[in-house]
Order: C-alpha cells, then structure tokens, then sequence
C-alpha cells in the first residue's frame, strides 16, 4: 500500500519541484513552435495543428503546476467555472470563425 | 495568565470549526477573483475572434509577416514565461512565512513585467513609425486591441504588484496580504497564459 500523506498542510501549494518542472515544459513547449515556424517546417493545416497543440498543452501546464488546479477541494467550483469559460470561448471563436470565414456566399 | 490561554484555546478551537463548518471567507474572495479571470476569457476570447476574421483585410496595407520583428517578440515570450516562474517562486516564499523573499520574488516578477510592456511599447512605436497605426487596416485595428488590451492588463497587473509589495512591508504576512498574493498570481499567470495564445496565434500564425 502507498504510505497515506494524511498530514498534508492546508497550504500545500506546489514545491520548488513542481515550479521548476512546469517552468522547463513551458520553454519547450514554447521552444517547439519557434523552431517549427523558424525554419518553415510545416505548412497549412498541420502547421496550426502543432502550434495549437503546443499552445494548449502550455495552458495546461500553466493550470496544473501554476495555477495549482489539481489541488482543489471537492465541490470543484474553479473547475466548474473554468469549463464554462471554456465552453463559451470556444463558441465565440470556432463559431465567429465558421460564419465569418466558410460562408463566403454573401461575398 | 491560564484564563488567557483556555481563551485562546477556545479562539483556536473556534476557528477550527468554522474551518470544516463555513467556508473561509479568504477562499471565497479567491473564487470570486476566479470568476472575473473567467469574464475576462470571454474578453480575450472575442476578440481573439475578431482578430482571426479579420487578419486577411488588409487593405493593401502591410500584413503580419512585413511587421512583425520575430527577435523582438520570443525574447519577450520568455521574458514573461521567466516572470511567471518567478512569481510562483514567490508563493512559496510566502508558504514559508518568509517575507523578504516573498517581497524580492515579487519585484523581479514585477521588473520581468516592467521589461516586456517597454518592449511592448517600443513594438507599437515601432509600427506606427512603420505607417501601421490602429486605423491602417481592419487587420491591424484588430491586432492592436487584441495585443493592447493584453498590454494594459500587464500594465494593471504591475501597478497593482507595486502596491501589494509596499503594503506587504508595511504589515507582513497575514491572511489579508496573503489572499492578495495568492489572487495577484492567479491573474499573472492567466495573463501568461493569454500572451502564449497572442504569441500563437498572432504572431507564429501570422509569420508562418
């Protein structure tokens, strides 16, 4: 059995580990994209697919070792409320993108 | 001198209780700034929208990849990624009750954000010296709103710092100034989060 942390203090939030950590992913992930569009690797379609990925990726990063969201008692309200500003994001992006750019018909 | 300490006992006591009971009001006023980042994701998400339709209408203008000065641009990215290490460095100082710490982490972090808005703003002169101002194109009105915007709340977000590092040496680490620390990093690290996706979206799209 893995010995349980109990005692874990309320102010738990991260160590000097998991800054570092979450720091080092976030120059490479953002290392990555730079070197992608440096040296004109991709084009087109997968080019946005790996610089978005990277950039999701990093928000990730930044919510699980800086913003410390996996930390969170149980009624998870800040990701609840996260979800849903996710969730309207997306519709104003992906939606603005999907009438304003595919529908060239009134053009 | 033994009543004083039951007294305390029954305050500790007390405040033990009303921690599993109620919900600490310090943590409510944290969800609460929780809730303004989320409003404040529907902003940038609007007008990351706008930006993504209207990126093409340049008018016969310069578009991203004739403006834009790379070099310039991933220093600052790495300025700001250093800046939010530096304030989660901070944070932990705070966790170790060590003020001074707390205080140093907080001005680098405040001297990283001081850094990237003079690159900032040495970009923007630099692009209207170039003819691109907010009124070139639709591209550009949309681009400097977007990356303004972002810009104005680092800005906020140092005044702010500024002032939460002078009332820090004034009275130390309470549960005040505590929640303050703890709401200021929420919101630089949002704002790092957002500068990748402009840093994305704008600037590695926009060249590529």
């Amino acid at each position: 059995m893995v010995p349980s942390n109990s005692h874990q203090t309320p102010e738990g939030h991260g160590s000097f580990k998991s800054y570092t950590i979450g720091f080092f992913c976030s120059i490479i992930l953002t290392l990555i994209p730079i070197t992608v569009v440096m040296n004109d690797w991709l084009e087109g379609t997968w080019n946005s697919v790996v610089l978005m990925t990277a950039a999701v990726l990093q928000l990730m990063v930044q919510l699980l070792f800086f913003m410390h969201l996996r930390e969170e008692n149980k009624p998870r309200y800040n990701l609840i409320s996260l979800v849903l500003g996710l969730v309207i994001l997306l519709v104003i992006v992906a939606g603005s993108m999907w009438i304003m750019l595919y529908n060239m018909v009134a053009v | 001198m033994a009543e004083s300490q039951t007294s305390e006992q029954i305050l500790q006591a007390h405040a033990h209780d009303e921690h599993h009971g109620h919900p600490d009001m310090e943590e409510v006023r944290t969800f609460g700034f929780w809730i303004y980042l989320m409003t404040d994701v529907i902003i940038f998400g609007t007008l990351f929208a706008t930006y993504i339709v209207l990126q093409q209408n340049t008018d016969g203008g310069p578009g991203p990849a004739d403006l834009f000065q790379m070099g310039g641009i991933i220093t600052s990215t790495f300025i700001l990624l250093a800046s939010s290490y530096t304030c989660g460095l901070a944070l932990l100082s705070m966790h170790k009750h060590n003020v001074k710490g707390l205080i140093s982490w907080l001005a680098v972090t405040a001297g990283l954000g001081a850094i990237f808005i003079g690159m900032e703003i040495a970009e923007f002169n630099h692009l209207v010296h170039e003819g691109a101002t907010i009124g070139t194109s639709a591209f550009l009105s949309a681009f400097f709103t977007l990356v303004g915007t972002h810009g104005l709340h680092v800005l906020f977000g140092l005044v702010w710092m500024i002032a939460l590092i002078i009332q820090l040496a004034k009275r130390g680490i309470t549960p005040v100034t505590k929640r303050k620390v703890n709401v200021i990093s929420l919101f630089w690290h949002f704002l790092d989060v957002v500068w990748i996706f402009v840093f994305t979206v704008v600037y590695l799209m926009g060249v590529s």
